[in-house]
């Protein structure tokens, strides 16, 4: 087998962006979280304040650990670009380099100097200080979002530039920060993350309730989790079907691909399931509800739907996000449905064994969400790099084959060695009560009195 | 503009690598020196960075950022010719910035574990970063002399590291750490000063371009501030780290101020060797630079941004200002 180094790279680059993605999906809405814990804390009266405290504790501890995760793998993505796509950035540099540079500047300084308030300060700074440290971070986080899912935009649905050469030149800043689809994405994006986060944390303190580790506490955060689920689900499939309208404009053969429609038809079916053939340009054993897809994204029975062969050897693999799409909206449903059958049990106090199974067994379908959805984003654009202008197989460096397969497997073995104990320490710190972290601040308080008295 | 917008990102870059060499340096040195620590000492050890690397290690981020802002082809140039030690050094700062907090996060059987992979990332790292500052200097040629002088160089960095780390020992720190940290730095400065000493010597025979601007007549003269400051500075550390007394006194934060300084001479040196160049003998800074229109957005975000990263970090190294505490979760 030739090593191809074109294939390797974008391996490469696809599985350190999918492991780095990861934690930024917890850590963005963990933080948000975690700054209601806090304000929850603060406005609490006697009785409450004490387990919010303790929830906030617990979490931050997570936080942590998720948040160094996040930091080190986005380390490794901002070397990818010069390492393996530098031809993306010779091209493209004018437009992707400032916005990358908003983010450091904006974000990525906010985020890691406050962190070491909000992990390390507690006596060190009052408890509004650490509050403001505590919504810092997750404005940081936020940010970084922001400018990042802009740039990613642009690169799916590139506006306000002129092209010189061949090189990108800046035509309108206000144009390509909110390009056409980055409005969409964004939202989209944030409202995964806390929807991520939420099953995130509803997951492990059903774990914890079912332990009977933290009482009160870790009933608190079920219904937190829950009930934020519950308002979120269904606003992210409101969003996603307008994020799909946004696409199947600007991207037409993407949709046609997610939809496994490949002639141009009016009143195209939607199809809820199939095997979808490239060769046989065909969907095998399709079940499909007539009309349903015209009417989903033209909003008319009879509207017209581009079809696959109208793109032939210019769309993307069709299997690929077929499937991917599919995944993402069943978990969208299926986190629907238990978020609200949640909330009826928790506010009806009947609250049974299998409520606590399902939300631990749904601890990770953010994860799944969320990579299924970048999958369909972003194989959904091949080949291309940038919509339309520059195609992937242009700007990839020419590495020798064997040595980046050697740096791919360094990647995946680090990763996979990541990812087991990054699962296991949570298991592990989920059986312990935030009391035993209490322990070791009381004892940090009466040091700092004691070296203070004397 | 077209003039100075290159001028003013080159020195900015500079300015983050440098506060990058510095910052992440003490932090990366104490790595090194962990396995010499016994275990309640590492504990204290990772106190006295834990609030810090984070941001740290974000000046990297930042010099890396304007690069690529910047001067996106000497970006890609760059980063394609360093790929291994590029990707050798993430797999260390991966490795350590974890270990930060795994370590206390997993059942007490690994934590052991974990202190030996935050030793082993803060090595690589440092050695990588060694070696990429060699072949950067080198002209990123893959000649025989090129792979000699990055491989001097990356295992010289990692000694520099280690006073660097003991510097900052000597300020966040007391009792037998402190008394441990002036042993570790003692054996690291002699090692450091000859690597440092040679690799003066090795880079103008090593690099004709590099030569032909120091020993110039009137260049050269302006120049003997840059080699007699760094040598005051070694002299001034090494007589500090020999007198006991004065390091009981709690005087070894003159340390860390000398080794900061000899950080910014050679940084200066550095900087006067390669300039105007991006990429020495193939790109200067002009050639490579990015459209005015892209530097001057670019620019404004930099005037507002960075006077607030210097004064909340600050503000922050001020809170945690003194001898650290145990690191207490809240
Ligand atoms: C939707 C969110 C999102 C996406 C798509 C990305 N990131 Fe990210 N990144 C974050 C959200 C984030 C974050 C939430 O801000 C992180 C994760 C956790 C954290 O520590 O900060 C972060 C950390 C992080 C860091 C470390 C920051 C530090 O030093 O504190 C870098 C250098 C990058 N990222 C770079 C990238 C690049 C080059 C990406 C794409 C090619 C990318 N990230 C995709
Ligand atoms: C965070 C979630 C993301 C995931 C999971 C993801 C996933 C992927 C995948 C799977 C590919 C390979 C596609 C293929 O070759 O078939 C890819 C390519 C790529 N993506 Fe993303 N991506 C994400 C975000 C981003 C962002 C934020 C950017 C840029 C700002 C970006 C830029 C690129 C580039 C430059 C390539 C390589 C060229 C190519 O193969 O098309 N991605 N990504
Ligand atoms: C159930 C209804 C949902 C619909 C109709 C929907 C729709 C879409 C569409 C059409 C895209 C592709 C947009 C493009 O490529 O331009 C997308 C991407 C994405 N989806 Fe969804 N989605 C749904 C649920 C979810 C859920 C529950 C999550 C995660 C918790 C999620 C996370 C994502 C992510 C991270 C992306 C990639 C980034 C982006 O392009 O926005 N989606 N979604």
């Amino acid at each position: 087998m030739e090593l191809d180094p074109f294939i390797l790279s974008r391996i490469q680059f696809a599985a350190n962006i999918s492991f780095h993605i990861l934690f930024p999906s917890i850590s963005i809405g963990l933080c948000w979280l975690l700054v209601y814990f806090r304000v929850r804390y603060t406005f609490s009266g006697r009785d409450d304040r004490l387990d919010w405290e303790y929830a906030y504790f617990f979490w931050v501890k997570v936080f942590a650990l998720t948040f160094a995760l996040g930091v080190v793998s986005g380390i490794t993505m901002s070397f990818q670009f010069g390492t393996n796509w530098p031809g993306f950035m010779e091209r493209a540099g004018n437009i992707a380099g400032p916005l990358l540079g908003y983010e450091v500047l904006t974000a990525f300084f906010l985020e890691a100097s406050f962190l070491g308030i909000m992990l390390y300060g507690k006596n060190l700074v009052s408890s509004r200080t650490h509050l403001i440290s505590a919504f810092l971070v997750a404005i940081g986080t936020t940010l970084s979002a922001f400018w990042i899912i802009s740039l990613n935009s642009w690169m799916h649905t590139p506006a306000g530039f002129t092209i010189e050469n061949g090189v990108f030149m800046v035509d309108d800043w206000w144009e390509i920060v909110f390009n056409p689809s980055f409005k969409y994405r964004f939202i989209h994006v944030v409202l995964a993350s806390l929807l991520t986060a939420s099953f995130f944390v509803a997951g492990i303190s059903a774990l914890r309730a079912r332990k009977n580790v933290d009482g009160p506490a870790t009933w608190k955060v079920i219904r937190t989790g829950v009930f934020f689920a519950a308002v979120l689900a269904p606003l992210q499939i409101f969003v996603g079907d307008m994020h799909g309208l946004v696409a199947l404009e600007n991207q037409p053969a993407k949709i046609a691909a997610v939809e496994g429609i490949w002639e141009t038809e009016k009143g195209a079916p939607l199809t809820l399931f199939g095997f979808p053939d490239e060769e046989a340009r065909t969907t095998h054993f399709a079940i499909e509800v007539p009309k349903m897809a015209s009417i989903i994204l033209t909003h008319h029975a009879d509207g017209e739907i581009k079809g696959l062969n109208e793109f032939e050897d210019a769309h993307p693999p069709v299997a690929p996000l077929f499937w991917s799409f599919r995944v993402m909206v069943g978990v969208g449903f299926l986190m629907l449905a238990i978020a609200w059958w949640g909330s009826y049990a928790l506010l009806k106090d009947r609250v049974g064994p299998w409520l606590l199974r399902a939300l631990s067994g749904m601890t990770f379908a953010g994860w799944v969400a969320t990579l299924a959805g970048w999958y369909v984003t972003e194989i959904g654009r091949q080949p291309w790099v940038v919509q339309g202008y520059i195609r992937a197989s242009e700007v990839v460096a020419d590495h020798a084959g064997g040595m980046v397969l050697s740096t791919l497997i360094g990647y995946l073995a680090l990763y996979a060695f990541l990812l087991v104990f990054y699962i296991f320490s949570l298991h592990y710190l989920s059986s312990k009560p935030a009391r035993s972290l209490r322990a070791t601040i009381d004892f940090a308080a009466n040091k700092n009195a004691a070296t203070g008295a004397a | 503009m077209e003039y100075w917008l290159p001028l003013i990102f080159v020195s900015l870059m500079g300015l983050a690598l440098l506060l990058y060499i510095i910052l992440d340096g003490y932090d990366l040195g104490i790595g090194i020196l962990l396995p010499l620590a016994s275990d309640e000492e590492k504990d204290r050890m990772i106190e006295a960075i834990g609030p810090f690397w984070d941001a740290n290690e974000t000046w990297i981020v930042l010099g890396i950022g304007i690069l690529l802002i910047a001067f996106p082809s000497a970006h890609g140039m760059i980063l394609t010719h360093l790929y291994i030690p590029v990707t050798l050094m993430l797999f260390g700062l991966i490795l350590r910035g974890v270990a930060f907090d795994f370590r206390v996060k997993v059942a007490a059987e690994y934590k052991s574990m974990w202190n030996t992979l935050f030793f082993v990332g803060s090595l690589l790292a440092s050695m990588s970063q060694g070696w990429m500052l060699g072949a950067y200097v080198m002209g990123l040629e893959t000649s025989m002399t090129s792979v000699a002088f990055s491989v001097a160089i990356a295992l010289s960095l990692p000694a520099f590291y280690v006073v660097l780390g003991c510097g900052w020992m000597f300020i966040k720190s007391e009792g037998e750490l402190y008394n441990k940290a002036a042993r570790w730095a003692r054996a690291a400065i002699l090692p450091m000063g000859v690597g440092l000493f040679l690799i003066s010597i090795a880079t103008p025979i090593a690099s004709s371009e590099i030569a032909a601007k120091w020993f110039t007549l009137p260049a050269a003269i302006g120049l003997m501030p840059i080699p007699l400051m760094t040598a005051v500075a070694f002299f001034t550390a090494l007589w500090v780290l020999s007198r006991p007394q004065i390091l009981q006194a709690g005087y070894g934060w003159i340390v860390f101020v000398c080794m900061v300084l000899m950080c910014l001479m050679m940084a200066l040196g550095l900087a006067y060797s390669i300039f105007p160049d991006i990429v020495i003998g193939k790109m200067n800074i002009w050639e490579s630079a990015a459209s005015t229109a892209s530097l001057q957005f670019a620019l404004i975000g930099t005037a507002l941004a960075v006077p607030m990263i210097l004064f909340y970090t600050i503000f922050i190294y001020r809170i945690f200002y003194g001898k650290s505490q145990p690191l207490s979760y809240e």
